[in-house]
């Protein structure tokens, strides 16, 4: 809502949303529950976790060990799978009784949609896949900083006057909040109006494609292959890698659309961005539309033949050889490490 | 069946290039093109036209006066109609307010051109990359939506059957029109334009519109009914002094780099 210096003052606190899809609780939660934990410190304020779905109260007390002071649960069978209007509606009334300051939610698929709508309903401030919060100093807003123009332009950007000022922040931008056995918080049931809280639309079902593959959006470490991989059975070697170091696999536009791998793989402009602490690239050249994708990485190891593709000076590391020969020779190494 | 696309004039992602000196985008000699995923959302509302015969493919942009170009873009690739929403009052909106404005436009054009019933958006721009406008246009409309789609699997005058792609599979998801529908690359492959596209482009008729003419409130149109602002610009410390694994075989070369991870403690 626009607000002015006497209504500011009815919000408060710091909110997170607690993602559930399909079902489980995504662990999204606690990497915005270190992040809220760390922005309260400059307040000082109450961070507060919100649990939407069918059967979600249950998560309710691993959110309050790992920092929420206060837990809202909306839960009913019509939230068992996300349908935009019905969470967009349940939300915004749980945000107009009970006022949070801030709002903070993963920039997913469900948060993505689900933040933008929200916003319009209450009428306030969004910005989008933030990779870093402050708070500032004198105003006490938060300072959220994006990277756009395909990660080539950072923009700092503030909600001035509308409440509450409402962040998505990219998975991976925080670590997992910890666990304090026997931290005490509370737990608030908001009631579901089924009259209210409806959609033309009609879930129809989930279709499960990963089984033991990780998602590149909250993969710790990313093994990318490109056009230098000459096929698709030669995902067969990154796997083993990625495998190997508990990571998930990625890879280019060439790759993808050369149909050696399905496009939830794909990193860059036209697929996904990514925050991984390791990307490791595999014949992959370095076009701006790739590095767009993979530019927040902490640390980026590029493995080609050719010493002058361009993501051979735009990565931390260089590896300048055969792929087919230097992967083996990391798994190896890697084994070896692990081992001793 | 009425089918909308909103597209964007944004830099070819080539061509991107930001000053480090001030933090801001190097305006000249920058191409302009279409926003790469509009192109998704485009094909696919030229499909879902030869589909169900009889219907009609209108663009929509709002920008500068130069956005004209993506129109005749659109209509190169089998847009029927344009709509060019330009106007000063609108600079500087946030994504609120120009999902308000587009919003308000899409209301007139169903008003004055005839009922649309599907609105296709392209996931996100490859400027400002937020995804905000499709869903927020819905929460303007009234009208159900899915963001992330990567099919759509059936499509009648009255509904749509979409999978919405998903962290871990795909959703299936079924909605009456009319309703806003956000696509991503998996999609479809858009065609180039033909040479008939071409020839249609240069002669099509682009349908200016004003804030004031759809009806935009000044409090919720432009910077002023923008609740978000920029605060500082600037550009990322890009990698550039990489270091080079040395080794004389692929074993030294491996084993120097898992050494380099465990140093700094990422393995």
């Amino acid at each position: 809502m626009r607000t002015d210096e006497t209504t500011k003052k009815d919000y408060k606190g710091i909110w997170i949303y607690a993602e559930v899809m399909h079902g489980k609780l995504v662990s999204t939660a606690y990497e915005l529950l270190f992040g809220a934990r760390k922005l309260a410190q400059d307040l000082p304020t109450e961070i507060s976790a919100v649990l939407m779905g069918s059967d979600v109260a249950k998560y309710a007390d691993e959110l309050i060990a790992r920092g929420a002071d206060k837990v809202y649960i909306i839960e009913d069978p019509a939230l068992e799978n996300f349908v935009d209007d019905i969470y967009t509606k349940a939300l915004a009334d749980l945000i107009r009784t009970h006022k949070p300051d801030k709002m903070i939610i993963p920039a997913s698929t469900i948060g993505r949609s689900l933040a933008a709508k929200v916003a319009i309903e209450v009428e306030t401030g969004l910005t989008a896949d933030a990779t870093d919060i402050v708070i500032h100093k004198e105003t006490g807003l938060m300072h959220a900083t994006r990277p756009t123009f395909g990660g080539n332009l950072m923009a700092t950007i503030v909600c001035k006057n509308h409440r509450p000022e409402m962040v998505s922040l990219r998975p991976l931008t925080y670590p997992k909040a910890e666990r304090t056995e026997g931290r005490k918080g509370e737990k608030i049931r908001f009631s579901f109006d089924s009259a209210k809280y409806t959609s033309k639309a009609v879930f129809r079902e989930f279709v499960k494609e990963l089984s033991d593959d990780i998602d590149i959006g909250s993969a710790e470490v990313i093994v990318a292959g490109g056009r230098g991989l000459g096929g698709g059975e030669s995902f067969k070697l990154l796997k083993d890698l990625a495998q190997t170091m508990g990571g998930a696999v990625g890879a280019s536009r060439a790759a993808v659309d050369a149909g050696w791998i399905t496009f939830r793989h794909q990193i860059g402009l036209t697929g996904k961005t990514v925050k991984p602490k390791l990307y490791i690239a595999a014949g992959i050249s370095g076009q701006v539309q790739h590095m767009a994708g993979i530019n927040s990485s902490d640390i980026i190891v590029a493995i080609n033949k050719d010493p002058e593709a361009p993501i051979m000076k735009q990565a931390d590391y260089a590896i300048t050889g055969d792929l087919f020969e230097v992967i083996p020779a990391l798994i190896e190494e890697y084994n070896k490490h692990r081992k001793s | 069946m009425h089918i909308l696309t909103c597209v964007k004039q944004t830099p070819a992602s080539d061509s991107i290039k930001v000053d480090p000196e001030t933090g801001c985008l190097v305006r000249s000699g920058v191409e302009s093109a279409m926003n790469p995923f509009d192109e998704f959302a485009l094909e696919e509302a030229v499909r879902t036209k030869e589909k169900l015969p009889g219907s009609t493919v209108s663009s929509l942009t709002m920008g500068p006066p130069q956005a004209e170009a993506v129109l005749r873009e659109a209509v190169a690739r089998g847009s029927d109609n344009c709509f060019q929403l330009t106007d000063r009052a609108l600079a500087g909106s946030d994504t609120w307010a120009t999902s308000y404005a587009l919003a308000q436009a899409i209301k007139y054009i169903s008003k004055t051109q005839g009922e649309i019933k599907l609105v296709l958006c392209g996931k996100q721009t490859n400027d400002s990359d937020t995804g905000h406008i499709g869903p927020q246009i819905s929460s303007w409309l009234g009208w159900p939506n899915a963001a992330f789609v990567r099919k759509i699997e059936a499509v009648t005058e009255d509904s749509i059957r979409v999978e919405r792609l998903m962290e871990d599979g795909f959703d299936v998801v079924e909605i009456p029109l009319p309703a806003v529908i956000s696509v991503i690359k998996e999609i479809n492959n858009p065609r180039i334009a033909s040479l008939k596209g071409r020839l249609a482009a240069k002669k099509a008729k682009i349908t200016p519109l004003t804030a004031s003419e759809i009806g935009c409130i000044p409090e919720k149109t432009g910077m002023k009914g923008s609740p978000t602002s920029v605060v500082r610009t600037y550009t990322p410390d890009l990698k550039t002094n990489s270091v080079r694994i040395e080794g004389a075989t692929p074993a030294e070369q491996a084993k120097n780099m898992i050494g380099e991870l465990k140093t700094r403690q990422l393995i």
